[in-house]
C-alpha cells in the first residue's frame, strides 16, 4: 500500500446498490465500493448475468443507483437532475461499445464530431478535433468514408476516437473486442495500452480474460459484488 | 441550436426514399387545397370577366318616373347630356335614345316586293354618340354623325331585324324608306348592339331630325359605355354631371358591384373545396405521425448513443420535433408547387388567367410545417421517454 496522496480519483463508489423493482426483486448490485484513479487502466471481468452491465450503467451515468454514494471527478452524482447528469456524461465519459453504435448515414469524421454536439463546442473546432482523433487511432485516411464500408476493428477505432475527441476523465468500454476477430481485437487492445500510457482513465468490462488480463488492475464481479 | 437543425436535416435526409414517401400525403393534401382553392378563385374571375364585358359598363340614365300620372317624367334630360357625360374620367362613350311616336304610320320600302307592303316598325332617335355607346357594330354603310344631326338631314339606320323585315340589306344604290308619307335615306345598316336590343328592330333617325319632324322635345334615356371598373364611380357622378341643379330626378340603372358577384361565387365553391382539403391534410398528417413513430423505433439505439453522448431528453425530442416539422414543411412546399402548377395548368387549357392568392402561396408551406409539429409531438415524447439502457444493450 502506497501512502503517496493521489490526486483524486476519477471514481469513487462507496456503497453502492442497484435493486430492480420485482417481483421478484433483483439485486443487480450490491455493496459496491470502487475506486478509480487518475491513469489507471482497470478491467472489471465477470459472467454474464454477474451484474457488470448495471455496474457499466451506473458508472457511466445511464443509471441511477438505488443508494450509496458515487462521486465522478469529485462530483457528487446522486444529487443531480437529470439534464445536468447528461451534461456530465457527454463532458467527463467517452463509452465505447461492443456493436460500435456508429451512425451508417454520416462520414467517419461527422461520426466522431458528433460527440461534441451536445457539450457545447462549435462545429469548426469540432471538425478540427475530430480530425486530430482519426488521426490518432491511425484512421486519418477513412474520414469521409461511410461507417458501413469499414472492417469491424477499423469501426471500433472510430468509436474510439469518438469517445476521446471530448476529452473525457473516463473512457467506458463495454465488451469492446466482443464483435471482432483475434488481430483486430490485438489492435484494439494495442490503442488502449497506448492511451493508458498517454495517462488517460481506462475501465473496460469483459468476461474475456484475455481481455482483462492486459489491464493495470483487475475486478471480478459475481452476483453483483466485487471481488479483489 | 444550429446543430440541433444540422442534426434533424442529418436524419430527414438520412432516408430520401422514406422522405419521399412521407411527404406523400401532405402532398397531396396542400395540392389539393392549392389547387382548389386557386381554382375556384380562377373560376370565379372569369364569371366575373364575362359579366366585365356583357353588363359591367353600361349605365342607362332616364328621369325618375312621377309618382302617379301614367308616362310623364318628373323632369327632362337636356340635348347635351353626352357632352357633359363625355367630360367625365371613366367614360368611353355615350349617346342620347328615345322612341318616337308615328302615331299609325307605316315605315315602306319603297323599292321593296310588291311596291313596298307597309310595316309596323318602332322608330328611334339617337344622338351620334350612341352608336359608339351600346357596342354597334355595323352591318354595311354608316352611322350618321353629328353633321347631320345639327342639320337635321332626313336619313335613318336601320336594325339588323328592321332592315330584314324591310327587304333591305344594302345601302350603296342610297335606298330610300317612307316613315308615312316622308321619306328618308338608309345609310347605314346595324349587325349588332349590346345592352340596348330594342335598336335591331327599329328605325333609327338623328336627334335634329326628329326635333323637326315629331317635335321631340328631350331624350329619353342616356347610354352610356364606362371603362371596366368605372362603372361605379360613373353612376354616382352621372346625375350631377347632367343634371347639376336636382340630380335625384333622374334615375341610374348601373351593374351591381363585381366584388359582390365574386364572393357570392367563391364562398359556394370553397367550402366544398376547403373541405377536401382538410380531409387530405388529416390523412398526411396521420401519415408523417405513423413514419415518424416507426422511425423512432427503428432508431433507439442512435437515441441511446445520443443520449450516452451527453444529449438531454428534451435534445432527442427536439431532433425528432424538428425532423417532421422539415418533412411537413418539405410536403407543404412540394404540394403548394403541385396545386398552382394545376392551377396554371387548367387555366391555361381553358385559356383563362389564372388567380392565385399570394397568401395562399407562402401560407400553405407554413401549414405544411404545422400538421408536421403536430404529428411529431407524439412521437418525440416517445422518443425521449426512452432509456439509454435499454437502446445500448441491443447488438
Amino acid at each position: 500500500m502506497t501512502a503517496v496522496a493521489l490526486p483524486a480519483p476519477v471514481v469513487e463508489m462507496i456503497g453502492v446498490r442497484r435493486f430492480f423493482p420485482g417481483p421478484p426483486e433483483v439485486q443487480a448490485i450490491r455493496d459496491v465500493d470502487l475506486i478509480i484513479g487518475q491513469g489507471e487502466y482497470l478491467s472489471i471481468v465477470g459472467p454474464s448475468g454477474s451484474g457488470k452491465s448495471t455496474l457499466l450503467h451506473l458508472l457511466g451515468l445511464l443509471d441511477n443507483p438505488t443508494g450509496g454514494v458515487y462521486r465522478l471527478d469529485g462530483v457528487d452524482t446522486m444529487s443531480l437532475r437529470e439534464r445536468r447528469r447528461a451534461v456530465l456524461r457527454g463532458e467527463r465519459i467517452g463509452f465505447v461499445f461492443q456493436s460500435f453504435h456508429l451512425l451508417d448515414h454520416r462520414t467517419v469524421l461527422e461520426n466522431v464530431a458528433l460527440s461534441m454536439v451536445y457539450v457545447g463546442v462549435p462545429r469548426r473546432v469540432r471538425l478540427a478535433r475530430a480530425r486530430v482523433a482519426l488521426e490518432r487511432v491511425g484512421l486519418a485516411h477513412r474520414m469521409e468514408f461511410a461507417p458501413t464500408t469499414l472492417s469491424g476493428g477499423e469501426r471500433q477505432r472510430v468509436a474510439i476516437a469518438r469517445a476521446l475527441v471530448a476529452e473525457p476523465s473516463l473512457l467506458l468500454a463495454d465488451e469492446p473486442t466482443g464483435n471482432l476477430d483475434s488481430a483486430n481485437a490485438e489492435a484494439i487492445l494495442a490503442v488502449f495500452d497506448e492511451l493508458h500510457h498517454e495517462g488517460m482513465t481506462l475501465a473496460v468490462i469483459t468476461h474475456d480474460d484475455h481481455v482483462s488480463r492486459r489491464a493495470q488492475r483487475q475486478v471480478r464481479i459475481v452476483d453483483g459484488t466485487l471481488q479483489w | 441550436m444550429r446543430d440541433l437543425l444540422d442534426e434533424a436535416l442529418a436524419g430527414v435526409a438520412a432516408r430520401p426514399t422514406r422522405l419521399i414517401l412521407t411527404t406523400l400525403g401532405t402532398v397531396l393534401g396542400i395540392a389539393a387545397l392549392v389547387g382548389t382553392v386557386g381554382l375556384g378563385q380562377t373560376a370565379a374571375g372569369q364569371i366575373t370577366q364575362r359579366f366585365d364585358l356583357a353588363a359591367a359598363t353600361r349605365i342607362v340614365v332616364q328621369p325618375e318616373d312621377k309618382g302617379g300620372q301614367e308616362g310623364e317624367a318628373a323632369t327632362q334630360l337636356p340635348w347635351d347630356a353626352p357632352e357633359r357625360i363625355q367630360r367625365l374620367n371613366g367614360v368611353d362613350a355615350a349617346g342620347t335614345v328615345s322612341n318616337l311616336d308615328i302615331g299609325d304610320d307605316l315605315v315602306r320600302n319603297v323599292a321593296g316586293v310588291n311596291g313596298g307592303e307597309g310595316k309596323a316598325l318602332q322608330v328611334m332617335a339617337a344622338s351620334a354618340g350612341l352608336f359608339d355607346a351600346v357596342r354597334g357594330v355595323l352591318g354595311t354603310g354608316r352611322f350618321f354623325d353629328a353633321g347631320h344631326d345639327q342639320r337635321g338631314d332626313k336619313v335613318v339606320v336601320l336594325g339588323k331585324h328592321a332592315a330584314e323585315r324591310l327587304g333591305i340589306n344594302r345601302v350603296d344604290a342610297q335606298p330610300a324608306v317612307f316613315i308615312g308619307d316622308e321619306p328618308y335615306t338608309v345609310i347605314g345598316i346595324l349587325e349588332s348592339v349590346t345592352g340596348r336590343a330594342e335598336l335591331n328592330d327599329a328605325v333609327i333617325m338623328p336627334n335634329g331630325t326628329a326635333k323637326t319632324a315629331y317635335d321631340l322635345e328631350s331624350p329619353d334615356a342616356v347610354e352610356i359605355r364606362t371603362q371596366v371598373g368605372a362603372a361605379q364611380l360613373i353612376a354616382g357622378q352621372a346625375p350631377i354631371a347632367i343634371q347639376p341643379n336636382d340630380p335625384s330626378t333622374l334615375k341610374v340603372d348601373a351593374p351591381p358591384k363585381q366584388g359582390a358577384v365574386r364572393k357570392g361565387v367563391e364562398s359556394d365553391l370553397n367550402a366544398l373545396f376547403l373541405l377536401l382539403g382538410a380531409v387530405a391534410l388529416l390523412v398526411g398528417g396521420l401519415g408523417i405521425a405513423n413514419v415518424t413513430l416507426l422511425s423512432v423505433l427503428e432508431r433507439i439505439s442512435e437515441i441511446g448513443l445520443r443520449r450516452a453522448l451527453g444529449a438531454a431528453r428534451r435534445h432527442v425530442a427536439i431532433q425528432f420535433l424538428v425532423e417532421s416539422v422539415i418533412v411537413g414543411f418539405l410536403g407543404g412546399l412540394l404540394g403548394t408547387a403541385v396545386g398552382v402548377l394545376l392551377t396554371v395548368g387548367v387555366s391555361w387549357v381553358r385559356d383563362w388567367t389564372p388567380i392565385l392568392d399570394n397568401r395562399l402561396a407562402f401560407g400553405s408551406p407554413l401549414l405544411g410545417a404545422f400538421i408536421g409539429l403536430v404529428a411529431g409531438t407524439y412521437p418525440a415524447w416517445k422518443a425521449s421517454a426512452i432509456q439509454p439502457i435499454t437502446a445500448l444493450r441491443g447488438t
